[in-house]
């Protein structure tokens, strides 16, 4: 063997210093990601350099500002042909400009959006010593209950952190699903996950659940990503490349020269299988589908409610992009072993996620439940290997997680002296105390239960049409039966509003600012519009759903 | 483009619905009013589709089956267009729910007071709770959407009302029951959720159930058109496999079934009836319960004909079973409203029994009494929610000697049972006898059987009137007061009608015959000869 025929480090490193290329970026394709991000970056310096009472407005303005450019960005490359004629790879192969990546870039961007309105609200809590008070700990590293966070709270700070914090996150989540080699996803993974983490934490009321949730996803979501990570290096040891086009060719068989330096490894199927498998577990983590999903009632119940709204649908939307592209563009060839595998996993997750939420009686944590039975039905359609299916399942999560942050929102209005009044025996009778309000949610609810004219049905049918196309019927009925079983506990919520009788000292519903007001508006809009008429944004998920390789 | 004549007869009630919601809370009586109002225009509009829909034309060309059609694109991507159009089966259930519709408004008309008259310290503080405007619009939804559903010749449109019509019935059922519970208010609104929730999952079940066969059929077919389904199969292009056919026949058969509702899946129409109001109770069993048997008629055997065929037997055991069984069980109840709830289901088994018979008769005769059946329930169930309404109690044993206190409604209440038993004369005779006639023209045991309810329908409807009006006036009776011109004003027309389509039904079977003997041709049956040629 020559010792030139061998590339790695050592020979690179033996090349003269010249021959090394600059990197070509195409910034134009990349402008959503880097406008988040150098949002992000100032908004860091503006909570060094800004004084503190001008913060938050300042803070406001850049998110909202950055949100819509990068918005306005996505639509942008999406009308010049980039999401279909001109979809293609870009910076090195690491990142894929296409039809998925803009939709589900665009998704994010607008529930990034809605959620930094709910994350704004200043008027749910009583003010504190005269200042205005958000959901989050005025000082997130003073001790819960200490004098530390007494003076903090009598100083009125606020953690003005979280709008960096969550641009962060949305360029992470930007770019996991655009994510072309293995190294961009895990690098995309923790970008989205570490902000979140910290943001699980900064709970203003029910500050130790809330670092309880913190710790316990931190935890959780650091096994998943070692997991991941282990995956992608068996990966790499198989296909001799973290390149998605590449894997997949070594699946396809079509490439015979073999990297001498993984001679032994190369090609091997037990590295493949085992590395594939331990990429599919770190995603369905994020996805938190069963047997992953022990975090997610812990974690919503934990996390300040507009984290966990926002958690909830833009996690849920990243995550199941990246699982598509790698399901479609890495391992197709690999859909045999999947398959079987995905079924298992869906079949369990929905039937799980409806039975057990049941049984719940923090609203929180029914919410979290549910959004499991939705993973599993989302994953009916990730499983149909079809156009179809990659549409449905834009449709779906696009769908879905309006009406998620919706939901969210409406909870963090329903209070008592406590804080939030997430108890469910508390909900009874609020029909009668705010009609407005509980009808709101049970729009929401009734969307969740997937019953016509809400969006809700749109994504559900949508996803078993396309499974059942794909020749999974019994999937189709099984999702039916959960479906029904979960109806079940919605209504149940909706029963106790409107058919109780109020409890004297039950939750009042705060009057919120129009930021929530605006969030919850656009979740019901959204929900109603999709459900009435979906076809345009059908034909826009139809379009989107080719993947560039 | 012509006036969309079937649209705007649905939108009239959803047009409704929303300005009745709007009215403000102090002004409960302008909100009944217009619901009325709209509940009239409803049935002006409905009767004009119906004098417009020309059944001969249907015999000359098969084309014009569906009438004054619309058709829009709505969701391309599922194959789903917005389709309307009317025959003969359709317009006289459409005749039948916006005639009703009125009636219930008006027998409702107090139903929803707030009880302490809105003056309470509760009711001023929330201020916003407007229970009055949210029941009268949550009616005119239910109108709507039925009436959408009797015109949907798309399987997917007609799919999504036959799920959302749920929606308001739910809270119908459930947040405006009957103040005069059996047992107290708190027990009161308990039964009251149980029955609004066991309703709501019962019937989403069956809907969830459905919603697989309607993939199932856009797999199959990729189409939910009935004129496009009907064209493939006239030319060969809408082969299912006889398990695919059967499978699916089961899973649109079931939803109807839980809906009509069949035995044994009946079980929370006695709920959902005993504890509405007995406005909201005509609205179940008189125009909601019909879409099921009305889909049976258009959906069942049109589109899975030969798996029709195939279930045939068991569907009639089943109606056998319901027929004898709800008449046994209304002889056992001691609440006059759960009694009905049990006649009921025995009509429903005589109706799909007639529908399953396969000969025009019985389908004529189950279209017919399905109008017939809305008509003598709804003047039966409001005369015993006045009468509950006095008392305070559904209990049978509490009442006694009432029509020598209150002849005028007592002898509405006779009216009302009469028909119930399809004495002859009154309109449901016709069509029970013409169900029986078209059962026992193919199936002479099944019809010999069914008679059996009959014989048991008398025993019940006779007895709910003597142990109630008849024998010595019990002490709470005393002083109950006759029927007012409003409640005077619900039943006349409707014993009118009663009497009008028992002696001459003409006007009825002459829409229907058309569109029956169209759906008969669908699952290829022609009428067995009779053995003794009769003079004609």
């Amino acid at each position: 063997m020559s010792a030139s025929a061998v590339h790695s480090l050592w020979t690179t490193a033996a090349e003269p210093i010249g021959k090394i290329d600059a990197p070509h970026i195409e910034y134009g394709q990349l402008a959503p990601v880097l406008i988040i991000v150098g949002a992000a970056v100032l908004g860091i310096l503006l909570e060094a350099f800004v004084p503190r009472r001008a913060r938050y407005h300042a803070q406001l303005f850049l998110t909202v500002v950055a949100l819509v450019a990068s918005f306005a960005a996505v639509v942008g490359l999406a009308t010049s042909g980039y999401a279909t004629t001109e979809a293609g790879i870009v910076a090195m192969g690491a990142i894929a400009v296409d039809g998925p990546t803009l939709f589900l870039q665009g998704t994010i961007l607008l529930i990034g959006l809605v959620s930094v309105f709910t994350f704004a609200e200043r008027r749910l809590d009583p003010e504190a010593h005269g200042n205005r008070v958000d959901s989050f700990a005025a000082q997130g590293a003073a001790v819960p209950g200490s004098e530390g966070e007494q003076a903090a709270v009598k100083a009125g700070f606020t953690t003005t952190e979280v709008f960096p914090l969550v641009l962060f996150a949305i360029a992470g989540m930007l770019v996991f699903p655009a994510a072309n080699d293995l190294l961009t996803l895990f690098i995309a993974l923790e970008v989205f996950s570490l902000p979140l983490y910290l943001l699980c934490a900064l709970a203003r009321r029910k500050r130790l659940m809330s670092q309880e949730a913190a710790v316990k996803y931190f935890l959780l979501g650091a096994f998943s990503s070692a997991f991941l990570l282990f995956g992608v290096a068996l990966l790499y040891g198989y296909a001799g490349t973290v390149n998605y086009a590449g894997i997949a060719e070594v699946v396809d068989g079509t490439i015979q020269d073999i990297d001498p330096v993984l001679a032994q490894t190369m090609g091997n199927d037990v590295l493949l299988l085992i590395g594939a498998a331990m990429i599919l577990m770190g995603l369905l983590f994020k996805v938190g589908a069963v047997p992953f999903h022990m975090w997610t009632p812990d974690v919503y119940q934990g996390a300040p409610t507009p984290v966990t709204g926002f958690m909830a649908a833009a996690t849920k939307v990243a995550a199941f992009g990246a699982l598509l592209r790698l399901l479609y563009v890495v391992l197709p060839g690999l859909r045999w072993d999947w398959r079987p595998v995905m079924w298992g996993v869906a079949i369990i997750t929905m039937l799980l996620g409806a039975i057990v939420a049941i049984t719940q009686t923090d609203i929180k944590r029914l919410l979290a439940y549910s959004s499991i039975a939705h993973a599993g039905f989302i994953l009916a359609g990730v499983i149909a290997t079809s156009p179809d299916g990659i549409s449905s399942v834009l449709f779906y999560l696009g769908a879905y997680s309006f009406v998620t942050i919706g939901a969210f929102a409406v909870v963090t209005l329903v209070r008592d002296a406590g804080g939030e009044a997430t108890h469910l025996s508390k909900w009874a009778g609020l029909g009668r105390r705010s009609p407005m309000v509980a009808a709101v949610f049970a729009v929401f609810l009734l969307a969740f239960a997937g019953i016509p004219l809400t969006s809700g049905f749109a994504g559900k049918f949508a996803v078993f049409k396309a499974a059942a196309e794909g020749g999974a019927g019994a999937l189709v009925i099984i999702g039916v039966i959960s479906s029904a079983i979960a109806a079940f506990f919605y209504i149940r919520v909706i029963v106790l509003m409107f058919f109780s009788e109020p409890k004297p000292e039950g939750p009042t519903v705060a009057v919120a600012s129009p930021l929530t007001m605006t969030a919850i508006a656009v979740g019901v809009a959204v929900t109603v519009v999709l459900g009435v008429a979906p076809q345009y944004f059908l034909d826009l998920a139809g379009q989107a759903s080719v993947f560039a390789r | 483009m012509s006036f969309p004549l079937l649209t705007a007869t649905a939108a009239l009630p959803a047009v409704g619905a929303i300005a009745t919601a709007a009215v403000p809370a102090a002004r409960r009586t302008a909100a009944k009013w217009m619901a009325l109002l709209f509940s009239l225009a409803t049935l002006v509009a409905a009767l004009v589709v119906v004098f417009r829909f020309d059944p001969d034309k249907v015999v000359n060309s098969p084309a014009d089956r569906y009438q004054l059609a619309e058709s829009h694109a709505w969701i391309a991507d599922f194959g789903v267009r917005y389709e309307l159009g009317v025959d003969g089966i359709g317009a006289a259930l459409l005749g039948l729910t916006a005639l009703l519709v009125p009636f219930v408004v008006l027998a409702g008309w107090h139903d929803a007071d707030p009880e302490d008259d809105g003056k309470s310290k509760e009711s001023v503080a929330t201020g916003r709770w407007r229970p009055t405007q949210g029941f009268f619009a949550l009616i005119l939804m239910v109108e709507a959407m039925v009436i959408l559903s009797f015109l949907a010749t798309d399987v997917f449109l007609f799919y999504i009302l036959f799920e959302a019509m749920l929606i308001p019935m739910y809270f119908l059922i459930g947040g405006f029951g009957d103040k005069a519970g059996a047992h107290g208010e708190k027990e009161a609104a308990t039964q009251r959720s149980y029955a609004a929730v066991k309703f709501l999952l019962y019937n989403l079940v069956g809907g969830l159930i459905m919603l697989a066969a309607v993939i199932g059929l856009y797999v199959v077919g990729g189409t939910f058109s009935l004129t496009e389904i009907a064209e493939a199969r006239a030319a060969g292009n809408f082969e299912m496999a006889t398990n695919t056919e059967r499978l699916l026949f089961l899973g649109f058969f079931f939803a109807f079934a839980v809906k009509a509702p069949l035995w044994p899946l009946h079980t929370w129409l006695p709920n959902a009836m005993g504890e509405a109001t007995a406005p909201v109770a005509v609205l179940i069993t008189a125009v909601v319960d019909k879409v099921g048997t009305f889909a049976m008629l258009r959906f069942c055997l049109q589109l899975f004909p030969n798996a029709s065929e195939w279930a045939t037997p068991v569907i009639l055991a089943l109606a056998l079973v319901s027929i004898v069984y709800g008449a046994l069980l209304a002889v056992g109840q001691r609440d006059i409203k759960r009694l009905i709830a049990y006649a009921s289901i025995s009509h429903f088994g005589f109706i799909i029994m007639g529908i399953f018979a396969m000969t025009s008769q019985g389908q004529s005769g189950a279209t017919l009494y399905m109008v017939n059946h809305g008509i003598s329930t709804a003047a039966l169930m409001l005369v015993a929610g006045f009468l509950i309404t006095r008392r305070g109690s559904r209990l049978i044993a509490d009442y006694g000697g009432v029509q020598k206190v209150a002849p005028i409604l007592a002898g509405t209440f006779l009216v009302g049972s009469l028909a119930t038993l399809s004495l002859p004369g009154l309109a449901p005779f016709v069509s029970e006898f013409l169900v029986l006639v078209g059962t026992f023209a193919r199936y002479p045991v099944v019809g010999i059987i069914a008679t059996v309810g009959i014989v048991l329908g008398a025993l019940y409807t006779l007895v709910l009137y003597q142990r109630t009006m008849t024998g010595p006036v019990k002490e709470n009776v005393r002083t109950m007061p006759d029927l007012r011109v409003r409640e005077l004003a619900v039943v006349a027309p409707l014993i009118a009608l009663l009497i009008f389509l028992g002696v001459y039904p003409k006007p009825v079977t002459d829409l229907v015959n058309p569109a029956v003997d169209q759906t008969l041709s669908d699952v290829q049956k022609q009428d067995p000869e009779p053995e003794v040629e009769a003079a004609k």
